[in-house]
């Protein structure tokens, strides 16, 4: 890691735990990880200046926005941030083209038609200028947030669980333009979560928060890929693979190119060649020591067991090495003596078709 | 208006030069002590706010009394002004000034709730996209808190006309001069034959009220409905 995009170095008391963290994150998208109270708004708030009383340094690229040492504390008008808040917070007195034009507005910018068009086409939200915002739907409001923010011309995007108070629906219809802007990749961003499967799509690099400190950071699809990084619910747990759109069947199955292995899904809507990341569940995957023959799932996966966690429960969580890259797997305690399983086992990996659901597969677009 | 005198014409429209002129000087000064008593926490702060509300609680006449030891021709401040050619004791425009002091507290009350219910989120936003204390306050808070602001300058005007005890022990009862309607009813109940000029005002008086009332319910719908509607 060359200069971080993003460093946050903080220190704060908080009621029911002391927040204590050290962040260095590369540009890309950043998630901060953590059940609700492990401190994530916390940080984000800092980040945006919004909270004061904290200690520490922080600082976007160059910009250093707080550095206690120094006695610097920029204030949020000066922090250049664009935070796309959970309950969107539009103005409800101002129609969204206002709202889109605020940042520009209060900082006398001149305007910049040409980039408030492509926000706003990139965004499709062109119908909905000329509405107030009182009466647009979740989803609406989410996107017309995550356009002001853009307009703000920030050097950092802050979203604080940006689609928790979305409906399942409305969360895909707001994901793939974070996807965009993480892709684009012109400002990082630091994305605050506890949704495993929005980091499986979304993030470049994971910063997992317990009870106000950093207990994992680094590399999205290592922190995934690793068996003692199970974050709340078990059945959550899924590791995460990078592949190439193959090719399109005719019977409705999309092929994917993961490192040399095919592996089969329900059509999804990607031109061949295009990369996309595909998660799979740990709880989807089952073990064979043989190369299974006459049975139903398409996806094979051969590789060697990395490392093998034995949760307090009967489950036993298994990380394999295999061609596509890591794949976690969730097996019983007896499974895992019966079958000998230990690091260095060669086995099979079976994913069923159905498995890979699309909604977990994600990549740039085009 | 030919049923009006020349006197109580006189009182009338001096009333509402007074109030007028009591309401716009001291709306930015209450919108300013609402915001800091709404937002701000500073040392001090209940005495301020004890102070805002004294003229709710002290006796008017008290009150009067204050203003002409403080601003009375022969008081440094009042001779001060006097020099300036803003001369206050037993002038129209002290009149307007002991009917703002009187007004402040019900303008100030009922600003600084409107101001509270503004959502402090929406200002936190406001300054993450760039905006300046003074921006959020003019584009955010200001415009939010309007349908209050109104009430409150309403308020303020009524109270305005309606204010007696104060006036006229600061600036007295000079037709033409300081006469506003509540002491010209006063005055015509005084004299016999008077009954008739007194009831007139006080038609008037009801009328005015009313007005205010209507126009501060009108104004302050529209204002809601261009915040809720698409």
């Amino acid at each position: 890691m060359t200069q971080p995009a993003l460093s946050i170095t903080l220190r704060a008391k908080r009621p029911g735990f002391d927040l204590d963290v050290d962040v260095a994150a590369p540009s890309g998208l950043t998630v901060l990880f953590g059940a609700s109270g492990s401190g994530k708004t916390s940080v984000v708030d800092a980040v945006a200046g919004l909270t004061r009383d904290v200690s520490g340094r922080i600082a976007v690229g160059n910009h250093v926005l707080l550095d206690t040492v120094q006695g610097l504390c920029l204030p949020p008008s000066q922090r250049r941030i664009g935070y796309v808040f959970q309950d969107a917070r539009l103005f409800p007195h101002l129609t969204v083209r206002r709202n889109l034009d605020y940042a520009r507005r209060v900082t006398r910018q001149p305007t910049d038609t040409a980039r408030f068009d492509h926000v706003v086409e990139m965004l499709g939200i062109g119908h909905l200028l000329d509405r107030r915002t009182p009466r647009l739907s979740g989803g609406e409001k989410q996107r017309v947030a995550i356009g002001r923010a853009l307009l703000s011309r920030p050097q950092l995007i802050l979203a604080d669980e940006p689609l928790a108070a979305l409906d399942d629906p409305r969360k895909d219809e707001i994901l793939p333009y974070f996807e965009r802007l993480r892709d684009e990749g012109e400002v990082p961003i630091l994305y605050v979560t506890h949704s495993t499967s929005e980091v499986a799509r979304l993030a470049t690099t994971v910063v997992a928060l317990e009870e106000g400190r950093v207990v994992r950071q680094g590399d999205a699809i290592e922190v995934l890929g690793d068996p003692s990084f199970s974050p709340g619910d078990v059945r959550s747990v899924g590791a995460v693979i990078k592949a190439r759109v193959a090719t399109h069947h005719d019977d409705g199955l999309t092929e994917l190119d993961a490192g040399g292995i095919p592996l089969y899904l329900p059509r999804i809507a990607r031109d061949p060649g295009a990369r996309v990341r595909v998660r799979i569940a740990a709880q989807d995957v089952i073990l064979s020591r043989g190369r299974p023959e006459g049975i139903s799932a398409l996806n094979c996966l051969p590789g060697v067991v990395h490392e093998v966690q034995e949760g307090a429960g009967p489950g036993a969580i298994l990380s394999l090495d295999t061609a596509a890259g890591r794949v976690l797997a969730r097996i019983t305690k007896r499974s895992l003596a019966a079958m000998d399983l230990s690091a260095g086992t060669e086995l099979y990996a079976i994913v069923k078709t159905v498995a890979v659901a699309p909604e977990d597969v994600s990549g740039p677009k085009g | 208006m030919s049923w009006l005198g020349p006197e109580e014409w006189q009182a009338v429209a001096l009333s509402l030069k007074v109030a007028s002129w009591a309401t716009v000087l001291s709306l930015p000064v209450a919108i300013w002590v609402a915001h800091l008593l709404a937002r701000k926490e500073f040392p001090g702060k209940q005495v301020v706010n004890g102070l805002v509300h004294l003229p709710l609680i002290l006796p008017p006449v008290v009150t009067g009394y204050l203003l002409l030891l403080t601003f009375g021709g022969t008081a440094p401040l009042g001779a001060f002004l006097t020099k300036l050619g803003l001369p206050l004791a037993f002038r129209w425009t002290g009149a307007a000034l002991a009917a703002a002091i009187m007004g402040f507290p019900l303008m100030v009350r009922a600003i600084r709730l409107s101001i509270e219910a503004v959502d402090p989120k929406l200002e936190a936003a406001a300054a993450t996209l760039g905006a300046s204390r003074w921006s959020v306050f003019s584009t955010v808070t200001l415009p939010l808190a309007l349908p209050g602001i109104i009430a409150g300058a309403i308020l303020g005007f009524a109270k305005a006309m309606g204010e007696f005890g104060a006036t006229i022990t600061f600036v007295s009862n000079i037709p033409g001069e300081t006469r506003t309607v509540p002491s010209a009813i006063y005055s015509f109940l005084q004299v016999p034959g008077g009954e008739n000029a007194a009831l007139r005002l006080v038609v008037i008086s009801i009328i005015i009220a009313m007005g205010a009332l209507v126009a501060s319910e009108v104004l302050a719908r529209r204002v809601a409905k261009r915040m809720e509607d698409a």
